[in-house]
């Protein structure tokens, strides 16, 4: 490799970690819309139950998580469902799902949790705006 | 004595994917098992017995295979060697360390990686002290560096920088917003992914070099291009993952734009580099060789699915279903370990001599086994994957339990093909921790000159030619 060639090389891996660290910083600071900024603390406290028993090994949050349980970003607000279903599952687990022994205020705030995740969007497939160039649109995106 | 640190990092690492797929399997049975070992093992401990461990799998071996390389190229200075057990006893104290941590239910509750942060550390100082020795061994040539040397420190210090991103959750204006936190760790598992990536198929090239006899396309213009473009893909296009959240479209649009196109790159080069080789130079590696074209073979599989996953409209229908399952067996199972598992029969093929006879028809039953029940393992997931879609899009408001009923036949399919992945890949592990566990080396037949030990290019040319 002539020098000439390792001075450029150079040079594009420095411009792309620069880009790279210019990108972090806009997902950061940037990324999320305004309706997410007020989080109640009972929802944080919800959010660490959440992680201590390892829900999301069966659950999704945006499709994200384990797949043995269903999604659970929109249960709160789904046809059916709500804040009395969801305690009731969390307080007694079914067939598949343990149950946790959870007593009555860390299933307030789960319940919290759940409701944070709910209002930050909708993750229902046909909620989704798809364009013609293949891209989608939630409508938590545009929300503020 | 020849298990020397390289061997024991791939050794261990080949123990570790054993044990990691066991868990898979018992985790896989839970699908069509409903409370199978629900209160002994729930699904809560396995699923991240199983996750960790293969992906220990993962950093053990493509770990071992960067040392040995080093060492092949008398790059090690003795003196390093304790770094480099102290770089392996860091991993495996992690290791060990999260295993307890799962059986006994103390969870960080992050996927890949849901043990406590606190095993994070010797975690992040263990890829240190790898950073450091790699640096001290090749650090004086910089200017010459063979593009493998650049993926291997870009793999080393991207894996520590997203595995501290990924615990930015720790701070409450990461951890505490739903949607930032989800935004942030999805792009640090983006790059955790890329930087083994960049390991294995740094090693990956070094075997093909020696395999060819010839490295002059580490250093050609078109391996960096399409170097440079993997890199661009690390760091740019893991906005596939969360097409779902609510996050500003920018970095949405980022991610389709440039896409998965880092399988396509390797790919590429695999697949010229499979027509330069002779065929008589195959033979001699012939199971290393066997594993690169099946992982080639995964490329191509995998980046169909991966191409068209990372188109928003469809990632849509196929994103939170078994098809991203598929695409992360494929790529981990079909890809990474058939490449880890050719350095593996390379390496322990340089260092203990020939397998057996008895191994060698292990390996290679075990080789078919594997890649026949993985791409059955493939299609069942695939097949959920498509089905849940399906459902999900004209049947929304079918209850969960009912969808997973229909989805049944696949799982049972998935879990079947599963025991028999796991077969076949003892098949062809024992073989290789047999020789390691005896630790001598067998002697090779004499009659017999590997190519790799044939230093002068002009005699290279020969061999090639007297065997074309
Ligand atoms: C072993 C897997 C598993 C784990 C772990 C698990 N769940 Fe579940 N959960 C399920 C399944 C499966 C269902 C659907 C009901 C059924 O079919 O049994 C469910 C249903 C639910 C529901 C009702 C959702 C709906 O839309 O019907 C809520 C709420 C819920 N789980 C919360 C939790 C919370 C909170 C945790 C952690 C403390 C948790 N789950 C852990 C498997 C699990």
């Amino acid at each position: 490799m002539s020098e000439r060639t390792f001075t450029r090389y150079r040079l594009i891996y420095t411009l792309l970690s620069i880009a790279f660290v210019v990108f972090s910083g806009f997902v950061y600071t940037q990324a999320v819309p305004e309706n997410n900024k007020v989080v109640s603390s009972k929802a944080v406290q919800g959010k660490m139950l959440w992680q201590q028993h390892n829900c999301s090994s069966c659950h999704q949050l945006y499709g994200l998580g384990g797949y043995l349980g269903p999604d659970l970003t929109n249960t709160l607000s789904s046809k059916g469902k709500g804040r009395d279903y969801a305690a009731a599952i969390m307080k007694s687990g079914t067939q598949v799902m343990p149950d946790f022994h959870l007593n009555d205020a860390e299933i307030e705030a789960l319940l919290a949790f759940l409701e944070h995740a709910d209002k930050s969007g909708n993750n229902r497939v046909h909620s989704y705006k798809i364009g013609r160039d293949g891209t989608i649109t939630s409508e938590g995106e545009t929300r503020k | 004595m020849k298990r020397n640190p390289a061997t024991i990092f791939i050794a261990t690492a080949l123990a570790v994917l054993l044990l990691g797929m066991f868990f898979g399997m018992l985790a896989a049975a839970q699908y069509v098992l409903p409370g199978f070992l629900k209160e002994a093992l729930p699904f809560t401990k396995l699923r991240p017995l199983h996750v960790s461990m293969v992906v220990f799998w993962l950093l053990l071996g493509a770990s071992g295979c960067v040392y040995y390389f080093l060492g092949a190229e008398k790059l090690l200075k003795r003196r390093i060697r304790k770094w480099i057990f102290l770089h392996y006893g860091l991993v495996c104290f992690v290791a060990i360390g999260s295993a307890v941590a799962y059986f006994t239910g103390n969870f960080g509750g992050r996927e890949y990686w849901e043990f406590p942060p606190y095993l994070a550390i010797p975690l992040v100082l263990a890829w240190f002290v790898f950073l450091g020795v790699f640096w001290r061994s090749v650090s004086g040539k910089v200017k010459r560096w063979p593009v493998y040397y650049w993926m291997w420190l870009t793999g080393i210090v991207f894996f520590i920088l997203s595995l501290a991103e990924s615990y930015l959750w720790l701070l409450p204006y990461f951890g505490s917003d739903l949607v930032r936190d989800m935004a942030v760790q999805w792009k640090s598992y983006g790059a955790i992914v890329g930087s083994w990536n960049q390991l294995i198929y740094g090693a990956a090239f070094f075997l093909m070099a020696k395999i060819s006899g010839d490295n002059s396309f580490a250093f050609s213009r078109k391996t960096f291009f399409f170097w440079f473009l993997g890199l661009t893909n690390l760091m740019f296009n893991w906005g596939h993952h969360i097409y779902a959240l609510p996050v500003s479209p920018f970095i949405k649009h980022t991610a389709y734009l440039i896409s998965m196109t880092e399988l396509l790159i390797f790919g590429k080069i695999l697949w010229e580099w499979k027509h330069s080789v002779s065929e008589m130079r195959q033979y001699f590696y012939r199971i290393p060789y066997r594993f690169l074209v099946a992982a080639d073979v995964w490329v191509f599989l995998n980046l169909g699915v991966a191409i068209l996953m990372s188109i928003p409209a469809l990632n849509l229908h196929t994103h939170g279903t078994h098809v991203t399952v598929a695409h992360a067996m494929g790529t981990t199972i079909g890809i990474n370990s058939m490449i880890l598992l050719a350095l593996a029969y390379y390496i322990f093929g340089q260092v203990f001599g020939p397998l057996s006879g008895k191994g060698l028809t292990k390996a290679k039953f075990g080789y078919w086994l594997s890649n026949g029940s993985l791409l059955v393992f493939w299609l069942a997931l695939m097949g959920a994957g498509l089905t849940n879609a399906w459902f999900q899009w004209y049947e929304p408001d079918m209850p969960h339990a009912l969808l997973m009923q229909q989805l049944v036949p696949f799982f049972a399919v998935f879990v079947l093909a599963g025991i028999f992945l796991f077969i076949g890949f003892a098949l062809v592990v024992f073989p290789l921790l047999q020789q390691f566990i005896s630790g001598k080396k067998t002697p090779a037949d004499p009659s017999i000159i590997l190519p790799t030990e044939i230093s002068e290019t002009s005699k290279k040319k020969e061999y090639a030619n007297e065997y074309a």
